[in-house]
């Protein structure tokens, strides 16, 4: 009994496995259309006086004459190498532009994940427990609005209080930075650290309300349990109750949602950086866009796809390993 | 009509402030956009009216030269703000009815049939919709802009960027709309009517445009709604990033913008007015469609 169980856990983890590498398949699969068919690579590798045999010994020389499935090959292996060809504007290595800018992308999305995940919990819980009181329900009604606000203006208007106005924070760039062999980090430097907090506050706020709601739910649901009650009938403090008893139970799922909207931030750090010129992979990415940068498009959203399939394999794993009910029901699905 | 008013959603809906107010706002904001050309003193596309002496005129300051009032001042080419905010919203707003026009059509279409005629049709649809949920839809959005303005000539980009603009953002948002419709589908076929549709001797085709789709689309309208308030949002956020509506036709984002850049020289306004019209749009559309949905479909949450 116990031996079979194991092998239908293999089973399952095999079929997901299956469906994330198709699932990479598909995105590389459309990352190469665009590089290959949507931007001209020929166009913007020769002068515009190139002669016709020039084009066809370019052509040949780029392999662009072999079987589709050759030149997809192809490309997925340059890929695996860290290899996406020259972006169209300067003729940079687009992995080396990426990998320059990787680093202010991550620190930014680290510090406001952070920043979400610790005040929204702490949040979440206060309103949970303060149910119905003013300061509890203020905090609810401006996460309301703060829903709303699309991101950008959220950075334009910090931008506008704390840079303009009151002028205590820098409204662009990362800074003073450190150059640690191949990171540069903003970490180091007060003034560093002064350009991460407005914009870590405006990509972060959407995560925090999410994450705050979800706790109150949570902590909510958890403290009608009769096992809190039995808690209380003991005589436990509340302060007990609360953070011993009740807390833990709720960080479940409040993580493993955190851990999906990871995705989510380094999409939305488009628009963060842009906002505040932030020196990242997103700004990156949205002046590929305007400028039709077509190979930097592409790496970008290869990156991404695969950033994203594997935060979102890690999460259904997770669930399988943490709740034993999803596992029957995925039995239940195989016969 | 008498049925409607004396409804009990009209009955709730006079009786709920929140919806009562938001619907106005959205009402009123569509009819500023929609008579733009009546109620705008000036139109800001034309560059004849323009003159730069009247650039960065602040609000309820006289024209220098007809003594007219800039209600809400004027941006750096003298261009009027509350003319060019009206044409803004009417951009805003064309792009995002266009847009959930487009999703909407696209989704119900997709989902009846993947729900109607399941087997690798509903396979091959339902899974690509999966990956595409992978992905935030503003960044599925930039994407396909970003490839519709590669696979356009140069010259085109400006003048096809509202087109292009709507296209990207109705192809970002048709998953929901599928989901819902599929779901539905798959209930309505098992029953009576549809076997008995199937007797008389009717085609798949009509059997799903005639007979399925006037019964899933109930919760259509519910997400039409949600999705408009996130349409405009998107619409907003790529013309601000400047992969949207260009300068020569500009949104309410791409007004926004501009205000950016004059922010730091204390050009308030030019950022303020904009910005404060988006806000009321999105929140008050927000508003009323989650109103919407609680009231005529609760299990959409």
């Amino acid at each position: 009994m116990f031996y079979k169980r194991k092998v239908i856990m293999v089973l399952i983890l095999l079929r997901r496995l299956g469906q994330t590498v198709l699932v990479l398949f598909i995105v590389a699969l459309i990352s190469f259309l665009i590089f290959r068919y949507v931007g001209s690579p020929v166009d913007n590798l020769l002068a515009q006086e190139a002669t016709v045999q020039q084009r066809a010994d370019l052509e040949e020389a780029l392999g662009l004459n072999d079987p589709v499935y050759v030149q997809y090959f192809g490309f997925v292996w340059k890929a695996l190498h860290f290899d996406f060809g020259n972006s169209y504007r300067g003729a940079l290595p687009v992995a080396e532009l990426i990998s320059s800018r990787l680093p202010a992308t991550l620190e930014l999305a680290f510090t406001s994940a952070l920043f979400a995940l610790i005040l929204g919990v702490i949040t979440g819980i206060y309103t949970a427990i303060r149910r119905g009181g003013l300061f509890a329900n203020l905090i609810l009604s401006i996460s309301l609005i703060g829903v709303s606000l699309p991101t950008f203006l959220i950075g334009v208007l910090l931008i506008w209080v704390f840079a303009v106005e009151l002028q205590w924070l820098p409204s662009f760039g990362r800074g003073e930075v450190v150059e640690l062999r191949w990171w540069s980090t903003g970490f180091l430097t007060l003034s560093g650290l002064k350009s991460l907090i407005l914009p870590s506050i405006t990509l972060g706020l959407y995560q925090l309300t999410l994450i705050m709601r979800l706790t109150r739910s949570e902590m909510l649901e958890v403290l009608r349990q009769d096992y809190v009650r039995f808690a209380r009938a003991l005589g436990l403090s509340e302060r007990s109750v609360y953070f011993k008893h009740a807390l833990p139970n709720t960080l479940i799922p409040v993580t493993t949602i955190a851990g999906l909207q990871l995705g989510s931030i380094v999409a939305f750090a488009i628009i963060t950086e842009t906002v505040f010129q932030w020196p990242g992979v997103g700004l990156l990415f949205i002046n590929a866009v305007y400028f039709v940068d077509i190979p930097v498009m592409s790496a970008y959203l290869l990156l991404v796809g695969v950033l994203f399939v594997l935060i979102n394999l890690a999460v259904d794993l997770l669930y399988l390993a943490i709740d034993p009910r999803l596992r029957n029901s995925q039995l239940g699905g195989e016969s | 009509m008498k049925r409607f008013f004396a409804s009990d959603f009209f009955y709730d809906f006079m009786r709920s402030p929140v919806a009562l107010v938001s619907f106005l706002i959205v009402l009123f904001l569509i009819l500023s956009a929609v008579f733009a050309g009546i109620i705008a003193p000036t139109n800001p596309f034309d560059a004849a009216s323009l003159n730069l002496m009247n650039g960065f005129t602040p609000p309820m300051e006289p024209n220098l030269f007809t003594g007219d009032v800039f209600w809400m001042g004027t941006d750096d080419q003298g261009r009027d703000l509350f003319s060019a905010i009206l044409y803004g919203l009417r951009i805003s707003l064309f792009v995002g009815a266009m847009a959930v026009a487009l999703a909407t059509v696209m989704g119900v279409l997709l989902g009846l049939i993947a729900g109607y005629m399941g087997g690798w049709l509903d396979n091959l649809i339902m899974r690509f919709a999966d990956i595409q949920m992978t992905f935030p839809s503003i960044l599925v959005a930039m994407l396909i802009f970003g490839v519709a303005r590669g696979i356009l000539p140069p010259e085109l980009r400006d003048e096809m960027a509202i087109t292009v603009l709507i296209v990207s953002i109705g192809l970002s948002e048709w998953v929901p709309f599928a989901r819902t419709v599929r779901g539905s589908t798959l209930v309505e076929k098992e029953k009576e009517y549809i076997a008995a549709a199937r007797l008389i001797g009717l085609n798949r085709w009509q059997i799903m445009t005639r007979h399925i789709l006037p019964n899933v689309l109930n919760p259509v309208l519910v997400i039409a709604t949600i999705t408009l308030a996130l349409a405009i949002i998107a619409e907003a956020t790529l013309s601000f990033l400047g992969v949207g509506a260009p300068r020569t036709e500009p949104s309410l984002g791409t007004l926004i913008r501009v205000g950016q850049d004059f922010l730091f020289s204390g050009e308030w306004w030019i950022l303020l007015f904009p910005a404060s019209t988006l806000l009321a749009l999105a929140l008050s559309v927000n508003l009323f469609g989650d109103w919407l949905r609680d009231k005529l479909n609760p299990r959409l949450k």
